[in-house]
């Protein structure tokens, strides 16, 4: 039955993709349902009222996500079956190679990312209607988004079910390319077309990479089927060959430093519930992808692995928020969270993979709950998000924070739902993002079982990291959050712009919001059924976990630590109340008393005159500079005999990635030159190319021969 | 009756906690030789500020209103999580030291907030810096509460208390470089001198006191209330971490009542040190604070290392 849906998913997906199509065909439809329904006159009425010029835009959009909402909720649903009943459902579709057919297999950990996946996209289809509106009347047509909107799903859900390597690479690259087509979607800007190019050229690589680690799995088992590769028993030396090059595969889909720099460019180029499909979900299919290989198909697992995912997964999480504060476009500061937040997912793997090779199993599978619960309340924040500077960047045309301001007074329900994430992501109790960044502490805390004094003490050290991570994510959305919705407007959209119209654009961010609140309140069951997970992945559990009841979150053990996030979101109510109680309501209702802001007596206190975003992270820019590229200007325009008068002052600030300098323009430059050397073979001239020709017949006939 | 007990404790806590403010006022004027305020001078602060209308800006939106209880009940609550003259009290399980930690970032985000809610330059400047400055305190925390963590194998206060009280006096180095690390930390996250003066209100200097510059009357003084809170919660951190011997085990008045007492000496003479501290240093530029918290930072490390170094027997 969960196989059922997962299945009714991807294809409702699908069919969300091939109506798209008929966006520009509604004469075409409107004579069909006219030449197929002459009987029923009822029906034939209904359907003309459908097809009209006036309403069939509308209807058509709404089906189009109603089909993706339908996708949505079978698929929690087929998750919600499949944990429950903790059974492993295998099945063969009928495509692919003639030997090998499509191997099909839904247990606890696809079901689990089928899971993040349905939230997210009930989310994106009750926000879409609404945002995608304007592109109707623009250059592009909503039939290349929608389609490509339904393949890119359905090639998630379909890596999240393959259980062999022909089909997971075919589903992979379905994925890949699919989005490459909605982050080139609006192609006019030059900056898109390029950020779209990089995706692609790293997506590829990324491919290649995951191709060959599976290719080193298929050589020594002999076969493509996942059960094939588990049986297999590789040498030390040949299982970190593949895990390298799955690590490189799934880490550069992942948005893993140094492979990151696709991501700020292309998140924020889609659209905006795209960038949330993106950041949200597909980041987690190659978490996913990355799961699966190294805890399910390698048969053992080292803890040299364990280190390289753990400064991995360190350095993409200081660095991703680096980064992300320096940023003025809300979108793209949102994708560098997301490299934060895939490197704290990878510091949780990377204890786990040290847990696992020294025979603690028990905490390494708690790395492994940690890990999986941020991918989920990561997916649940970050498109929560997305959706919301979405629904800004519908109502205000703007994108950087330096235009924004006072959207609280102007939109006060969207800077409510807003700001939950915003609590969210930043790592705050009682909300989600808090419990899996402490049961990250905890896993790294339980180094004294141990043996190596070398990674005793360089986990607490990159812990030490994860908490500078933590409190730099709560710099960076201070600065989002006060900067975009508190003080004054700061452009002439932003002070008249108004809430959003369409229900569904606060309904989706909403929905997103509610889980937030609850996996951080109640995070006990959810842990229970990622028992689930692990249970089936690798044949461990936390049985601890609710010792203390279901509201007491106790991942080790009882006395060793207690979390109870119900009785403190209770604690910080009841103290509010008392509070306000005794100092409001029993204090004579002393009303406060509204006047102008003190402005030194000087008045005209205006917008400009705010800390700007640019100005609230200068501190953090000005002690972590080492890991920026910052190029920092003052143009002076000076007048006057001696050139002392200064007419025009102009200040410029560009703030880089360093990994562009360091990383990637080496490898593109060596690239060229090799392609240039390799090029000198290219003369142009017709007889060398005869040369070749006839050389090559030799060569053959000699081999032949 | 042991919840009860917790409660009792809380409110003690909390009532307590503008009389160590004023004892450490009447320590740095002894020291400045000044004549000193009483002690109870700051309770009066508190309750004139209670009794006076609140003026909030026109631009203000609810977070403005709201924060000063906010802030206010994480500080409460982590008051009561802490154990202050006893241990074992139900409490402690609902949140452990890296929850506690997570109740003062939840406060600090509201309250920098707040400071940028308004739409001025002081605001945002004071949000930016506390920002900075609690950013990079809480490494160097979390590295201080990992070495006791890592020697109890809990996160759990009341039961790392109860490990260091049943171990004995024994001299660890891990314990001496994270109480001193804790020490520099807690200076930081106070807003006391050197890294921020609670009693400038110069611009170039301020932190904390600009973010909450907007506030008055009412809501100026549960801020006040919740910061003189949070100086007490540092103080009993870091006599009863490290030296909590004293601190009642059971429940019976007499040990109720030497722990009081041991607590009451205990934080008498850690604001002594405080307030000399404060007479003796200079605050210092804000763009030294990085180098006074990663210090703060390396003390705290060289903790943690000198813990798996030297402590941990296999």
């Amino acid at each position: 039955m969960s196989l059922f849906f997962a299945y009714l998913s991807v294809v409702a997906a699908l069919v969300s993709g091939l109506a798209a199509l008929a966006t520009d065909k509604r004469s075409e439809l409107d004579r069909l349902a006219t030449s197929l329904l002459r009987r029923w006159p009822k029906l034939h009425s209904r359907a003309q009222s459908i097809f009209s010029a006036t309403h069939y835009a509308e209807y058509h959009r709404n089906s189009l996500f109603i089909l993706l909402g339908v996708s949505g909720v079978s698929a929690v649903l087929a998750s919600a079956m499949a944990l429950f009943s903790g059974t492993v459902i295998t099945d063969t579709l009928p495509f692919g190679l003639p030997w090998l057919h499509w191997h099909i297999r839904f247990d606890a950990l696809s079901a689990f990312f089928y899971l993040i996946i349905g939230l997210a996209l009930i989310a994106v289809s009750l926000f879409g209607p609404g945002y995608v509106r304007e592109f109707e009347h623009g250059k592009h047509s909503l039939s290349v988004l929608g389609f490509f909107t339904g393949l890119f799903v359905a090639g998630m859900e379909l890596v999240l079910l393959a259980d062999d390597a022909f089909f997971f690479v075919i589903a992979w690259e379905l994925m890949s390319v699919s989005s490459y087509f909605l982050v080139a979607f609006q192609h006019e800007q030059a900056s898109n077309r390029r950020a779209a190019f990089l995706y692609l050229l790293m997506a590829v690589i990324g491919a290649i990479s995951i191709i060959l680690a599976y290719g080193v799995l298929a050589g020594f088992s002999g076969g493509l089927t996942f059960d094939q590769f588990r049986s297999v028993k590789l040498t030390p030396v040949w299982a970190s060959v593949a895990f390298v090059l799955a690590l490189i595969g799934f880490g550069m889909k992942a948005g893993l430093v140094p492979f990151h720099a696709w991501l700020p460019e292309a998140h924020p180029a889609a659209p905006s519930h795209i960038s949330a499909l993106m950041s949200g979900v597909m980041l987690k299919v190659a978490v996913y992808g990355f799961i699966r290989f190294t805890f399910d198909l390698l048969d053992e697992v080292y803890w040299q692995w364990g280190l390289v995912a753990l400064l991995l997964g360190t350095a993409s999480a200081v660095l991703g928020i680096l980064y992300a504060m320096q940023q003025q476009n809300l979108k793209r500061l949102l994708a560098y969270s997301s490299v934060e937040n895939i490197g704290i997912i990878f510091i949780a793997l990377g204890l786990a993979l040290i847990f696992f090779s020294s025979g603690q199993a028990r905490l390494g599978t708690l790395g492994i709950i940690a890990a999986l619960m941020h991918c989920l309340n990561h997916a649940l924040f970050k498109s929560l998000l997305f959706l919301g500077a979405g629904a800004i960047l519908h109502n205000t045309h703007e994108q950087s924070l330096e235009n924004m301001g006072g959207l609280i007074h102007r939109m006060p329900k969207l800077s409510g739902i807003f700001l939950i994430g915003c609590l969210s992501i930043s790592a705050l109790p009682p909300f989600n993002g808090f419990v899996s960044e402490w049961l990250i502490f905890q896993t790294a805390l339980q180094t004294g079982n141990l043996d190596s004094g070398v990674i005793r003490s360089l986990i607490p050290t990159a812990s030490a990291v994860l908490a500078l991570t933590s409190a730099l994510a709560a710099g960076c959305f201070v600065n989002v959050y006060g900067v975009a919705f508190l003080g004054l407007p700061r452009s002439k959209h932003v002070a008249s712009c108004h809430e959003v119209s369409h229900q569904g654009m606060l309904a989706g961010p909403a929905f997103l919001a509610v889980f937030c609140v609850l996996f951080g309140v109640f995070p006990t069951p959810l842990i229970e059924t990622l028992n689930v997970v692990t249970g089936q992945l690798v044949g461990s559990t936390l049985p601890q976990v609710s010792a203390l009841g279901w509201l007491w979150v106790s991942p080790v053990a009882k006395e060793v630590a207690s979390y109870s996030p119900f009785l403190v979101l209770l604690g910080i109510l009841v103290t509010v109340s008392a509070c306000y109680q005794v100092f409001y309501l029993r204090s004579g209702r002393l009303e406060s008393r509204r006047a102008d802001t003190w402005d030194c007596g000087f008045g005209g206190l205006n917008a400009r005159m705010q800390y700007t975003s640019t100005g609230f992270v200068m501190p953090f820019r000005r002690i972590f500079q080492p890991v920026f590229d910052v190029d920092e200007r003052i143009e002076e325009q000076k007048s006057g005999p001696d050139g002392f008068h200064t007419e025009r002052l102009r200040y410029h600030l560009h703030v880089s990635d360093i990994s562009w300098g360091y990383v990637y323009q080496p490898v593109a430059r060596s690239v060229l030159g090799l392609s240039r050397w390799v090029s000198r073979i290219q003369t142009g001239n017709i007889r060398t190319y005869l040369a070749y020709s006839f050389f090559t017949l030799l060569i053959l006939l000699w081999g032949i021969s | 009756m042991a919840w009860l007990l917790a409660l009792l404790q809380t409110l003690l806590f909390i009532a307590s906690a503008p009389i160590l403010a004023g004892w450490l006022k009447k320590v740095k004027c002894r020291l400045q030789n000044r004549r000193a305020p009483s002690l109870f001078q700051p309770y009066r602060d508190l309750r004139k500020l209670w009794r006076k209308e609140p003026v909030v800006a026109h631009s203000a939106s609810w977070i403005f209103k709201a924060t000063p209880y906010i802030v206010l009940s994480t500080t409460v609550l982590t008051a009561s999580i802490i154990p202050l003259i006893a241990v074992n009290l139900p409490t402690a399980k609902i949140a452990d030291v890296v929850v506690l930690i997570g109740f003062f970032a939840l406060g600090r985000f509201f309250l920098a907030l707040a400071g940028m809610d308004i739409g001025t330059a002081f605001g945002g400047m004071g949000s930016s810096r506390e920002m900075m400055v609690s950013s990079l305190a809480e490494p160097a925390m979390l590295m201080a509460v990992f070495t006791l963590a890592m020697s109890a194998s809990t996160t759990n206060l009341s039961e790392a208390m109860k490990y260091v009280l049943d171990t004995g006096l024994v001299l660890r180095p891990s314990f001496v470089f994270a109480m001193l690390g804790l020490m520099l930390v807690a200076v930081a996250e106070t807003g006391r001198i050197p890294v921020d003066n609670p009693t400038t209100h110069l611009e170039l200097t301020m932190i904390h006191e600009a973010m909450i510059l907007e506030y008055s009357g009412r809501h100026l003084g549960l801020i006040e209330w919740a910061s003189q809170i949070k100086l007490m919660i540092y103080g009993v951190l870091i006599v009863n971490i490290f030296i909590p011997w004293g601190i009642a085990q059971d429940f019976s008045l007499r040990s109720l009542g030497i722990g009081a007492l041991s607590l009451g000496l205990k934080l008498i003479g850690l604001t002594v040190l405080l307030g000399l501290s404060e007479v003796i240093l200079a605050k210092m530029r804000v763009f030294r604070v990085q180098e006074y918290l990663s210090f703060a930072y390396l003390l705290t490390l060289l903790g943690m290392l000198s813990h798996i170094i030297l402590e941990i027997q296999h």
